[in-house]
């Protein structure tokens, strides 16, 4: 009887070579559909939607804030499962992956931040105000921070792999916990969650009106798969960065 | 295991650092704070509780890096994980040696320095109540911190920026007690939410700091 291979596992791309030649032949198709949808949907954000009636032109900041916040916490979401991978069944592309998500996490962060001031500043006449979202996002940033400095300075690659991972678990345990410590803290000044009550047919009152909010899922998506290509395409430099580090090794030995 | 504590304590007693060192810290901090924020005692009051509170944290995590690194660099540490003693159990001695070198001497100092600093009379059962109850947190999170970078060399600045962040509920909390009982308002909602934080850090993380002790002496 012939042996029937099951539909290809998720845990097949614990396999370099086959997460290498799959990634390469995924990579130009995501990273051309985050640069459509985010061109698509930022150049419909900023110059196809009406001013906000209050908020005037500065609304048009939303499809940069909004989509970099959500991808900034999603980014620390798969860090905490990539590094759960690694704990667990010990792949080393997923604790490479973990890795290569840090960066690209801090600089979303990073914008999601900038943004917020740059958009606060006309909306509340301030920079920045010590408000549990805005301040949570700080910790955010701090732990992202905390967690690169970390890989970078043990030497040994699974050591590092392995401390970090540990540090992730009990890092999201806490980032969860100061956000509600925040919460008790301080009564904030940002506005709760918009993004749910985006969808069609929602009244104005409530949430983002629909004309915002087709261009905001547009470039939301544009975000995802950007963040989806970064992360691939770091994965593969450290990939390639770990077969030269051997290659060298057994040179040397030779 | 009691015999692993009496002798974190003995050391830490007599080989000097440790014990006075973080108190002396915390007392300076503590007549640093009029010079920069200006002598005015209405101020001065408004800001004590939070002011101990971020000075008793401080003092906490200078003395962290003393947690493994002397034990590391002279091989007890193997010799402990080789030991009959499972690893979470000397973490969580770890962190039990250094509350009561560090944490204790603060809660027991902390009145006097509101008194330099004019912390108003209301808050102080609520001040000591909530550092005696943060404080073991610290010392908690602080041992998983020194665990993570045991074999980093000239790990101390990398320590702080990773347990820095982790302290944060439980300074928010407990400075908000202190506050709060300052004020004259109901402050029991965040000592035992801060309390519960504590129960939870003394309960795990000692599995934790085991985990990270394990892979650095691997």
């Amino acid at each position: 009887m012939p042996k029937v291979r099951a539909m290809s596992s998720f845990w097949e791309y614990a396999n370099p070579r086959r997460f290498m030649a799959t990634s390469a032949a995924l990579l130009p198709w995501i990273a051309g559909v985050a640069a459509l949808c985010l061109s698509v949907g930022l150049i419909w954000g900023f110059f196809f939607t009406p001013n906000d009636f209050r908020q005037g032109s500065t609304v048009k900041i939303i499809y940069i804030h909004v989509p970099a916040a959500i991808m900034a916490i999603n980014a620390w979401l798969m860090m905490l499962v990539a590094s759960l991978i690694w704990v667990i069944r010990r792949h080393h592309v997923s604790a490479l992956a973990a890795k290569a998500a840090a960066p690209v996490g801090m600089v979303f962060t990073l914008i999601a931040l900038f943004t917020g001031a740059v958009w606060g500043q006309p909306m509340w006449g301030t920079w920045w105000e010590w408000d549990p979202r805005l301040t949570s996002f700080l910790i955010l940033f701090l732990f992202y921070l905390g967690y690169m400095a970390l890989w970078e300075a043990i030497e040994n690659p699974d050591q590092a792999a392995d401390l970090t991972s540990v540090l992730c678990l009990v890092g999201s345990v806490f980032a969860i916990l100061s956000r509600y410590a925040l919460l008790f803290w301080n009564q904030g000044l940002h506005q709760g969650t918009t993004v749910s009550t985006v969808g069609i047919g929602v009244e104005a009152q409530e949430g983002v009106a629909d004309v915002f909010a087709y261009p905001l899922l547009v470039s939301l998506t544009g975000f995802g798969f950007l963040f989806l290509a970064l992360v691939l395409y770091r994965t593969r430099t450290e990939i390639r960065a770990r077969r030269v580090k051997a290659l060298i090794a057994q040179e040397r030995m030779a | 295991m009691i015999g692993l504590l009496k002798r974190d304590l003995a050391l830490a007693f007599r080989a000097g650092g440790g014990f006075g060192l973080s108190l002396a810290f915390f007392l300076i901090f503590a007549a640093l704070v009029p010079f920069g924020i200006g002598p005015e005692t209405g101020r001065l009051a408004e800001i004590a509780a939070g002011i101990l509170w971020l000075g008793a944290l401080l003092a906490c995590l200078l003395s962290l890096d003393r947690i493994f690194q002397l034990d590391w660099e002279d091989g007890t540490l193997d010799l402990l994980a080789t030991s009959p003693l499972p690893l979470e159990g000397v973490a969580a001695l770890k962190a039990a040696a250094h509350w009561i070198t560090t944490g204790l001497p603060l809660v027991v100092a902390a009145p006097a320095l509101g008194l330099l600093l004019n912390l108003p009379a209301p808050a102080y059962p609520w001040l000591i109540a909530s550092l005696l109850l943060g404080t073991p947190a610290l010392s908690a999170i602080g041992t998983f911190g020194a665990a993570l970078t045991v074999g980093v060399k000239r790990g101390g600045l990398l320590l702080s920026l990773l347990v820095l962040p982790l302290y944060v509920p439980t300074l928010i909390l407990g400075a908000l007690a202190a506050t709060r009982g300052a004020q004259g308002l109901d402050a029991w909602a965040p000592l035992l939410l801060g309390a519960g934080i504590t129960l939870a850090c003394i309960a795990l993380l000692p599995f934790a700091a085991a985990a990270a002790l394990r892979v650095n002496l691997r």
